[in-house]
């Protein structure tokens, strides 16, 4: 139930992403001017009929995010309660500190009437958040306890995934520069400078643009970082498909990651062709989001084969990511338990 | 010891977080955000010398029809003004402009003027701010209504003065709300209804006008100088023109926005 209560919260968050999205696409970020309270009103006992206008979108926000905190705080107490890994127990802890600090930025972001730090920091840590939800699921889910092994159930434990490095690079470099240019895009946004280039793929007709101010070079700045991106992921999902085609745990975020890109850069051109559809630019928004998170989903199964070693060389062994797996089997053995191999971190803490 | 480190971090942040979630915090007030500082009195001028400056503005050109308003997104304001068009260029017969702030941005050297006390109303009914320009001095109080049966915000863009954002959710409410400095002009907008914007020049002396539908405007009782005229336009800009007053004496002045 863990693992899919987790993902639960990881899709609660993208939507949490889209709603946000929906408050800045339609300029409804002061729309109510208090914060916690709405107009006066407790937050949760706000009318429905008064969702009107900007109201609707800036409060509905609100209430899912409450909704995405409280199922934060779910899942820190389920994984302090019955993960027996520490290190997982401790990425539920900052999911619970992310959320906790996502709602002061919002909060202070109203108040302070949208500076463009305050709100960029917001957007941006929005995404941190979906990072750590993501990773909780993934990695408690029972591909990832398995290892990925491949032959598993046919060869008893099967073999040890291979650990390619130079995967792992382009990996860690795709989900680095892809959430940099979240970042830029976040600048964009919250700047003004969404339209600032107002043809597309050109920039007034030429490669490079022949005028510049400030909001000009922002923009164009998310377009260099989308070209980059593109190159990245490019070469990451074919290093995949030449080297890893049989290996699904690998193949599967890589084809994702191939079509979630070319929406992206789909939904960019509409949002600049169309002069900001409201829709279209939170889609923009959230598929970004989704585009960072399956590269970071591509780059933890990577690296997953040394995730084991790595712990080993920082932590005592008995809190290592294999240690419970070893636990579990020990315990499994002695007591004459039978057990489906995908449920043996299910259990309570050893 | 791990184990009582988890359990203390996560009641910790549990607790935090809920606060955050449940609790409410203290209302964003709509009373006003005042900051009136009260004006010396103004130097004496003599009533007998004054004289006035008047004129009008038009527009040359075709000027653009004003367009519908979707009101959709709002049940009330759909019933309320179903016939809703954009105030950005209200240009009638013979090309006269309304909406236009004309007002003496120089010449009045170091004149200090008192701040009336009666204050200038701004309107949100129908789903759009009446008037949609005005004036008014330093000190002098904005009072705001709400005439309509929906909720608005008031969020004053100011730069020069304090930005503000006041709710106003329940028909009849009103605030009030003074500007500490001069500043040609400030936006108003209801972040509720993004359509909803409103300006408001303030300035430090009485010399202000807005063009009605006819494009005329009016500054009285100036004393005998030479002074800048600017007309300002939210979407056109604006223009100055120098203008020299003798006593009791009455210059027209007239401007001409271009359309695009």
């Amino acid at each position: 139930m863990l693992p899919l209560f987790a993902a639960f919260v990881a899709a609660s968050t993208a939507v949490l992403i889209f709603a946000g999205g929906l408050v800045t696409s339609t300029g409804s970020g002061l729309s109510v001017p208090d914060w916690p309270n709405t107009y006066g009103w407790f937050m949760f006992a706000f009318p429905m009929s008064k969702m009107v206008g900007g109201i609707f979108y800036e409060h509905t926000h609100r209430l899912i995010a409450s909704t995405v905190g409280f199922l934060i705080v779910v899942l820190a107490v389920w994984l302090r309660r019955a993960e027996p890994r520490p290190w997982v127990r401790t990425l539920g802890y900052l999911a619970l500190g992310a959320v906790i600090l996502q709602g002061i930025l919002g909060g202070i972001t109203v108040l302070w009437y949208l500076p463009d730090a305050i709100s960029i920091a917001h957007a941006s840590l929005a995404q941190i958040l979906f990072c750590l939800t993501v990773t909780i699921a993934l990695v408690t889910s029972s591909g990832w306890r398995r290892g990925y092994r491949q032959g598993e159930g046919e060869r008893g434990k099967g073999e040890e995934t291979p650990d390619d490095r130079t995967l792992q690079h382009i990996a860690i470099a795709t989900t680095v520069v892809i959430y940099a240019q979240i970042l830029i895009g976040a600048t964009m946004r919250h700047t003004g400078a969404g339209l600032a280039i107002p043809d597309f793929p050109l920039s007034f007709g030429h490669v490079i643009p022949p005028y510049w101010d400030s909001k000009i070079a922002i923009h164009f700045a998310h377009r260099v970082g989308a070209a980059t991106v593109t190159v990245l992921i490019g070469a990451a999902t074919g290093h995949v498909f030449f080297h890893h085609a049989r290996r699904a745990e690998l193949r599967r975020p890589a084809i994702l990651l191939l079509v979630l890109l070319v929406l992206q850069i789909t939904l960019g051109a509409i949002t600049v062709l169309g002069n900001k559809p409201f829709i279209i630019n939170s889609l923009h928004v959230v598929n970004g989001a989704l585009v960072l998170v399956t590269s970071l989903v591509l780059t933890l199964r990577a690296h997953r084969s040394r995730f084991a070693h790595v712990a080993r060389g920082f932590l005592p062994d008995d809190l290592s990511d294999e240690a419970p797996r070893a636990k579990s089997e020990a315990r499994r053995a002695t007591s004459g338990e039978i057990r489906d191999a995908t449920d043996e971190y299910g259990g309570a803490r050893a | 010891m791990s184990r009582l480190s988890d359990r203390l971090s996560c009641a910790v942040a549990c607790a935090a977080a809920m606060l955050l979630i449940s609790c409410g915090g203290a209302n964003e007030s709509t009373a006003p955000a005042s900051s009136g500082a009260a004006a010396p009195a103004a130097a004496p001028i003599d009533p007998e010398t004054t004289g006035n400056v008047s004129g009008k503005v038009t527009f040359e050109g075709t000027p653009p029809a004003p367009q519908p308003i979707k009101l959709s997104s709002d049940p009330y304001c759909e019933t309320a003004n179903s016939g809703l068009t954009t105030e950005t260029q209200m240009v009638g017969a013979n090309g006269a402009m309304g909406n236009v702030f004309v007002y003496v941005k120089d010449g009045l050297g170091n004149r200090k003027f008192a701040a009336p006390s009666e204050p200038v109303l701004l309107d949100q009914k129908g789903c759009h701010y009446a008037p949609h320009v005005i004036g008014i001095q330093v000190g002098q109080p904005l009072q705001i209504i709400n005439s309509d049966n929906t909720l608005h915000n008031v969020h004053g863009l100011a730069k020069a003065n304090r930005e503000f954002n006041a709710g106003q959710p329940i028909q009849g409410m009103k605030m009030t709300h003074t500007f500490s400095t001069a500043e040609v002009m400030v936006p108003f907008k209801c972040d509720v209804h993004s359509w909803m914007n409103a300006w408001v020049g303030v300035l430090e002396h009485p010399y202000y006008s807005v063009t009605g539908p006819d494009g005329t405007f009016s500054l009285k009782g100036l004393p005998p100088g030479t002074y800048t005229i600017e007309a300002w336009h939210e979407k056109l800009g604006t223009q100055t023109q120098m203008v020299m007053i003798g006593a009791k004496e009455t210059k027209d002045v007239a401007f001409t926005f271009k359309g695009a």
